[in-house]
């Protein structure tokens, strides 16, 4: 596993949100954020795979996190963002939600993941940021990315 | 190449294009020693290996070349005759040097290949008959060395004499020019020394121009001599060609991948405006993609003669070897081709080579019995047709026997008795290409391990292309392989169904069909449970996109229209159902990321005029998935054989047929029929004395049909029975067959000659007889009045 260990040192994270959940993204992994995509289906694919986007001419895979995370299905009127990151199996887009800002994060208030947390989230999560009034959960995007039966 | 500098990787380079000249030309001179240019070309290259290596300070290579060029001297001489034991030996010498530029190559330094026995082998031979006073040990060859020069001189300094003249440090013919202008009085020696002086303090231009400027050469006589120059030199290629890293022509087809990606938006965006100012720009830009898009892709074209020069070598070596002798013949060898694919078939095609040579062709006393000559000949042949390059590699061998490889592949297990029993010789041949077949007697080093043919067609495949067999047993046997000219961007059509748009490759499409009203509804039958269609008399299998894709329902019942795209893979042919067809495009193929790689059924994606993603088809894994590619093994030539069983005619009716009992045939009319179904075995209940199965919230009598015929046959006790649904009068009667083969449509004449009752006649249907089935005799046979006490069924 990647969980990048670096966590501790003085990070900006790109946040973005899933129903009522915060999450970052180190900044220097997000490539760009793009608006909601013509998508492509790919039938009989991982679910968590939303499809394909024509990225300038590139074809990236984009992939649901709500579904990869295991939360309730995105609301058909929520145009989700994308995010595209680089991964170590190339770029590939994340869709969220909502987009949020990047933040600076103080690293004395870092912790382990929430005890609320459960399932696949937790293993997808290395951590949270106490910020003012909420949680900033972070994403160990490696993890995120290697979908269970695809090496 | 690591750690290795610039000029050692020009000279490796060099190096190793001059040994594949050498190797060719080595061959032709076994065909024609006399030939003493080529005998040059071969002496030259050795040579130049030598110095060269020398000037590096590699000494095990040039020893080794050092003694090869020695016999060469000789040979040149003409002092020894070109043996065959020569020329292998040669060969060798080639072979080997290719491994030490090889090692060099790898680890920047010459390594410790031995290579004394091979420098023994050919002082041996250049020793030869000649006296023991030629004779010289190979580790001091350079006293008797025709080139004057001794061996470890440096490479500077020892130019070929051939090369002495030809060309000045620009490239210029100078010296060759003014010899030839001079020696035939077209100039005067003066004017020709001045003309270099000249040339020496800076004039940049070439000597006969300064000449025929000066009024002291007729133009007509310069042309004439640099063209018969460079005719002599063989050199006027390199002068007009440069060398390009292939990463920089892939980065450009890339590029224009992209651009044609956006010359067809661009194309779609003004077809919706009404200006015509951007409609002129935008069908100029269509016109200057299209042609950039032909001019890179030939800059990766290469001739498939780069991956036949090889051929030659492996024929007579293999040839040699097994004890035969074999004539390779090449045609076309310029026919071009991108880079990558050339690549791509060099191990299937020196494969097929190979087998060709060990099994196709015959030892020499076996062909003159047969009263064929003792010279086996292999004609390879590249040539293009319809955006493809067809590649034919015949012979004149024995061919090959259906009827074997039937027996091999039964005997692995690869297909069943009852399957091989209907299939037409060309199925059979085709069988070669499964893995675990070959009909070699005996197992060499060379092939009959039945592993190669299966790669082969693989990787054949792969590419996008496809293979096929002809033989005839004593005449030889022809494999005919189809294969794209470019991978990259390719002619696609473009189809959509549950609102999604795919591309079909076009190399994969046969023909469209399209059936409207009462022929959508009714066009599409069933056999044995799976969708067929009747194109011309031959039963196509169909598949339906969508359902494949499982992205709806079942209910192509509705259909008011039903688009068919006949495709072929594997060597058979399917219908796949689509909801719409649109245009054929040039699509730029881009592959999966890797969250898809396994995603059998799409070969990649692709751009659309509008900027959306569309999916590319994998037409093989289509066929695969839908398994239609084994399945229709069975079917494929039912058209032929009702064709070729010409009966006196009363009669054309559409047949089924159906298995009974231990491996008999027999046919009902299909309007007898009132549908297929299959049940399991465990539904079969008891009702009245007979067996029934609930069927559509009724009761069905089932009738076992070998009983009634009295062919016997066991019964299964598990898994599931085929049943014949056939009505009459209201009534239903399961007729329960081992087996539902096929639908074929035949002239059938009715003779009623036939003794028992519930046979109408007899008919030859794919090559066996058959029964034709009165079902109203046999159901009546069976006990009318028991059936209908099921009446309301």
């Amino acid at each position: 596993m990647s969980t990048d260990t670096n966590v501790a040192v003085e990070t900006q994270f790109c946040t973005f949100h899933l129903t009522n959940l915060m999450f970052g993204i180190e900044v220097e992994r997000v490539q760009e954020v793009i608006r909601a995509q013509p998508m492509t289906g790919v039938p009989l694919a991982n679910p968590v795979v939303e499809g394909l986007i024509n990225l300038r001419g590139q074809i990236v895979t984009a992939l649901d996190l709500r579904r990869r995370l295991e939360l309730p299905a995105r609301p058909e009127e929520l145009e989700p963002t994308n995010i595209v990151v680089r991964t170590s199996v190339g770029q590939l887009s994340l869709l969220v939600d909502r987009i949020g800002d990047v933040v600076d994060v103080d690293q004395a208030t870092f912790e382990g993941p929430p005890e609320t947390l459960e399932g696949v989230a937790r293993e997808l999560i290395t951590g949270a940021y106490k910020l003012d009034g909420s949680l900033l959960l972070v994403l160990d995007t490696e993890a995120a990315v290697r979908l269970p039966g695809v090496v | 190449m690591s750690g290795i500098d610039e000029i050692v990787g020009e000279f490796l380079i060099e190096s190793y294009e001059n040994l594949d000249r050498y190797d060719a030309d080595l061959l032709a001179l076994e065909q024609d020693p006399t030939d003493a240019e080529t005998l040059s070309s071969v002496f030259r290259t050795i040579h130049t290996i030598k110095g060269t290596s020398g000037f590096f300070g590699f000494d095990q290579l040039e020893k080794l070349a050092h003694v090869g060029e020695n016999l060469l001297g000789r040979l040149r001489e003409g002092e020894l005759p070109l043996t065959e034991e020569i020329a292998s030996a040669l060969l060798d010498t080639g072979d080997t040097l290719r491994r030490m530029l090889g090692v060099i190559e790898e680890t920047g330094e010459e390594g410790d290949l031995d290579v004394s026995e091979l420098a023994a082998r050919l002082t041996r031979l250049y020793e030869g008959e000649g006296s023991a006073a030629d004779a010289v040990a190979a580790d001091e060859p350079a006293e008797v060395a025709d080139e004057p020069v001794a061996a470890d001189a440096p490479a500077a300094d020892e130019p070929a004499p051939e090369d002495q003249q030809a060309y000045d440090a620009q490239g210029n013919p100078i010296g060759r020019i003014g010899d030839l202008l001079s020696e035939r009085g077209k100039a005067s020696p003066e004017d020709i020394a001045a003309a270099l002086a000249a040339q020496e303090s800076g004039d940049a231009r070439r000597l006969g121009e300064i000449l025929v400027n000066k009024g002291a050469a007729d133009p007509e006589d310069v042309e004439a001599y640099v063209e018969e120059q460079a005719r002599s030199s063989g050199r006027s290629v390199s002068d007009s060609s440069i060398r390009v890293d292939v990463g920089l022509l892939d980065e450009l087809m890339n590029l224009v991948g992209e651009l044609v990606l956006a010359r067809n938006q661009i194309v779609q965006l003004v077809n919706d405006e009404q200006d015509s100012r951007y409609a002129g720009a935008s069908q100029r830009l269509n016109l200057i993609t299209t042609e950039l898009q032909e001019g890179v892709m030939k800059t990766r074209m290469q001739p498939i003669g780069n991956v036949w020069n090889k051929l030659p070598r492996v024929v007579r070596d293999l040839s040699l070897a097994v004890g035969k002798r074999v004539d390779l013949e090449m045609v076309g060898q310029d026919t071009e081709l991108d880079k990558t694919i050339i690549e791509a078939i060099k191990d299937p095609l020196t494969h097929l080579v190979r087998n060709a040579v060990d099994h196709g062709i015959e030892l020499p006393e076996v062909r003159e019995a047969a009263g064929k000559p003792a010279v086996g000949q292999m004609t390879l042949r590249a040539y293009h047709e319809g955006g493809q390059v067809n590649i034919e590699l015949s012979d004149d061998g024995k061919g090959i026997d259906a009827n074997a490889v039937r027996d091999k592949a039964i005997k692995q297990g690869v297909i069943t008795a009852e399957q091989a029993a209907q299939m037409v010789e060309r199925e059979l041949l085709t069988l070669i290409f499964s893995a675990g077949v070959s009909t070699a007697q005996q197992v060499t080093n060379v092939s009959g391990r039945g592993v190669g043919m299966d790669v082969v067609r693989t990787n054949i495949e792969r590419i996008g292309g496809s293979i096929d067999i002809a033989t005839e047993i004593g005449q030889g046997t022809t494999i005919k392989v189809k294969i794209p000219l470019t991978l990259a961007i390719v002619p696609a059509l473009i189809v959509s169904t549950s609102g999604d748009r795919y591309a079909i490759p076009q190399l994969s499409l046969i023909e469209l069909v399209r059936l409207e009203g009462e022929q959508a509804r009714s066009g599409i039958e069933r056999v044995h449970g799976s969708p067929v269609y009747r194109l011309r008399g031959r039963l196509l299998p169909i598949v339906d996109l969508s359902r494949e894709l499982e992205r709806r329902g079942d209910h192509d019942e509705e259909r008011e229209v039903v688009n068919i795209v006949v495709l072929h893979a594997d060597g058979q042919q399917f219908g796949l159902i689509v909801d719409d067809i649109h245009d054929t495009e040039e699509i730029v193929v881009k592959p999966l990321g890797s969250h898809l790689k396994d995603a059998a059924l799409f070969a990649g994606a692709t751009i659309m005029g509008d900027g959306r993603v569309a999916l590319i088809l994998d037409v093989m894994g289509i066929a695969e998935r839908a398994r239609v590619v084994s399945e229709t093994r069975e079917r494929a030539d039912s058209t032929e054989q009702f064709a070729a069983s010409d009966i006196t005619v009363t009669e054309r009716k559409t047949l089924l047929l159906v298995e009974v009992g231990d491996d008999r045939r027999a046919a009902i009319d299909l309007t007898e029929v009132e549908r297929l179904e299959e049940f399991d075995i465990s539904a079969i209940e008891w009702g009245s004395g007979r067996e029934v199965v609930q069927y559509r919230d009724a009761i069905l009598p089932l009738m076992r049909l070998a009983d009634a015929l009295g062919v016997g046959g066991g019964y299964l006790e598990e898994g599931s029975m085929d049943v014949v649904v056939h009505t009459i009068d209201g009534h239903s009667v399961g007729l329960v067959v081992g087996k539902i083969l096929d639908i074929v449509e035949q002239e059938i004449r009715i003779d009623h000659l036939d003794d028992r009752p519930e046979v109408l006649g007899s008919v030859v249907v794919q090559g066996r007889v058959t029964d034709v089935l009165d079902t109203h005799a046999l159901v009546g046979a069976g006990g009318q009045d028991s059936f209908g006490s099921y009446a309301g069924v």
